[in-house]
């Protein structure tokens, strides 16, 4: 399993929870776990394509995945996915 | 006077001697008096450490034991004495300047000396300048610095106050808001009497009134393509606490042109993120979100709030990272993403990289004119704070 963390914009969408724990072998089955169980997060994190919307930044612990592989980067037990929007509060 | 067969012990080298060796590197200089003593005038490099204060905080000073290490006081006695000491503590390359400071300066020899700050300034800046890595010197780069806030509210707020206590010069505040009650919960420069005022007089009155030196400009409109180039140039680093996207990636365009720091933080509810974006030497805003989430993703902290006290913890990251870049000390967070989460008081921090194909700081970027600045041409859905 790997956790998932929510950012705040996210939360609504996870019933408020701040990580969600997910199952799979890569980035994008991770995040497909969390839309299948949260289904609201789905329209925010994937294009019409299934790709990433260009909008949402998401690390594997501390590594943007459009550096590694993407949504095919590779998922270990005990890794932490991060997804991470921009934010403009000031 | 120390004993005439302790002289012979400990190495004494004459100013010269020294001015030669600190030249060629390689050299611990330690300056043995006391830390008014030290503010008035010190050799570069020189680091503190009071006789009373030897046995405790020379390792920090001069952790090689082996190392040569050069001793100096007013005169030559004090440092004498510590040089006995420390060759007592073991360290085998001491030498002690003969004369001190005072023959130093006499053979026309430079120090670092506090003459560029008045007696008050040296009075009121005495807790930075005691700092090694401040000193003197940085204290003056301090007071010599621009720095331009974009934003006076809950980022903006914290971080002039404690710009302004730190003695940054020229604090330029762009914000076209009136101050209003529901600021007042992080907003600390502001107070309830300056209630319908504008936010950058507000400001003003509260930095006259903590530290004179400062020199406050108010900017009193609105960022925009017509009007930041010719704003930023006057600047040395900008502090982006703006509350929109349309400011943030206006703000970033102009200031990878200009080549000029940009120290980013933004916060909502209990969470904060903050960078540093120095142009070419590590990635840009644009780099790190190409593109501005859509409405529903990018709620303003109007809408949904926001913890006072988090607003303020992640100003004074700014301010922190102002002072390193003004200083040209410590790390600062270039091609860092700095997360704080309040609630579980927890900070993760993720790499960023530059994108090669960033449209502003990439290799191919093209150069655009000033109506472009901060545009998406292929984005018109774009969301105000």
């Amino acid at each position: 399993m790997a956790t998932i963390r929510i950012p705040p914009v996210l939360r609504p969408q996870t019933g408020g929870q701040t990580e969600v724990e997910a199952a799979g072998s890569n980035v994008g089955e991770v995040l497909r776990a969390l839309t299948a169980e949260h289904p609201a997060t789905e329209e925010q994190l994937f294009g019409p394509d299934g790709e990433l919307n260009r909008y949402v930044n998401v690390y594997l612990n501390d590594e943007d995945v459009r550096v590694l592989q993407g949504l095919e980067t590779a998922v270990s037990e005990g890794d932490t996915v991060i997804i991470m929007p921009a934010m403009a509060g000031g | 006077m120390a004993p005439t067969q302790m002289k012979q012990r400990v190495e004494e080298i004459e100013p010269f001697e020294a001015a030669q060796e600190i030249e060629g590197g390689d050299v611990v200089l330690v300056d043995t008096r006391e830390p008014h003593e030290y503010q008035e005038a010190h050799l570069e490099n020189g680091k503190l450490v009071p006789p009373l204060l030897l046995a405790d905080e020379i390792a920090a000073a001069a952790p090689d034991k082996s190392a040569r290490t050069i001793l100096y006081c007013r005169t030559g006695n004090r440092s004498f004495i510590a040089a006995e000491q420390l060759e007592a503590l073991g360290y085998t390359d001491v030498a002690s300047m003969a004369g001190g400071i005072v023959a130093w300066q006499e053979q026309g020899l430079p120090v670092v000396a506090a003459s560029g700050m008045t007696a008050e300034q040296r009075d009121r800046y005495s807790r930075h300048t005691l700092l090694p890595e401040v000193g003197v010197d940085g204290q003056l780069k301090m007071l010599n610095a621009k720095v331009l806030l974009i934003g006076a509210g809950g980022l903006g707020a914290p971080t002039a106050l404690y710009l302004a206590a730190a003695g940054i010069g020229t604090l330029g505040l762009v914000d076209d808001d009136v101050v209003d009650a529901s600021n007042l919960q992080r907003q600390v420069i502001h107070n309830t009497e300056r209630i319908g005022r504008p936010k950058t007089e507000s400001a003003r009155l509260t930095i006259e009134a903590l530290n004179p030196d400062v020199n406050v400009v108010e900017h009193n409109f609105r960022l925009d393509s017509s009007n930041i180039v010719e704003l930023l140039s006057d600047y040395d680093v900008i502090v982006d606490g703006a509350d929109n996207f349309p400011t943030r990636y206006l703000l970033n365009d102009a200031s990878v042109r200009l080549r000029k720091p940009v120290v980013s933080a933004s916060i909502l509810s209990f969470d904060g993120q903050i960078s540093t974006f120095v142009p070419y030497e590590g990635p840009c805003y644009r780099c790190l979100y190409p593109t501005p989430p859509p409405a529903e993703l990018a709620p303003s902290c109007s809408a949904n709030g926001v913890l006072g006290v988090m607003a303020g913890q992640m100003g004074l990251l700014q301010a922190n990272e102002v002072l390193k870049l003004v200083l040209g000390i410590g790390e600062p967070l270039i091609g860092r993403l700095l997360l704080y989460e309040a609630l579980s008081t927890r900070f993760t921090e993720l790499k960023v990289r530059r994108d090669p194909d960033c449209p502003i700081c990439g290799e191919n970027a093209p150069e655009i004119p000033d109506s472009e600045l901060g545009k998406f041409p292929d984005y018109d859905a774009f969301c105000a704070g």
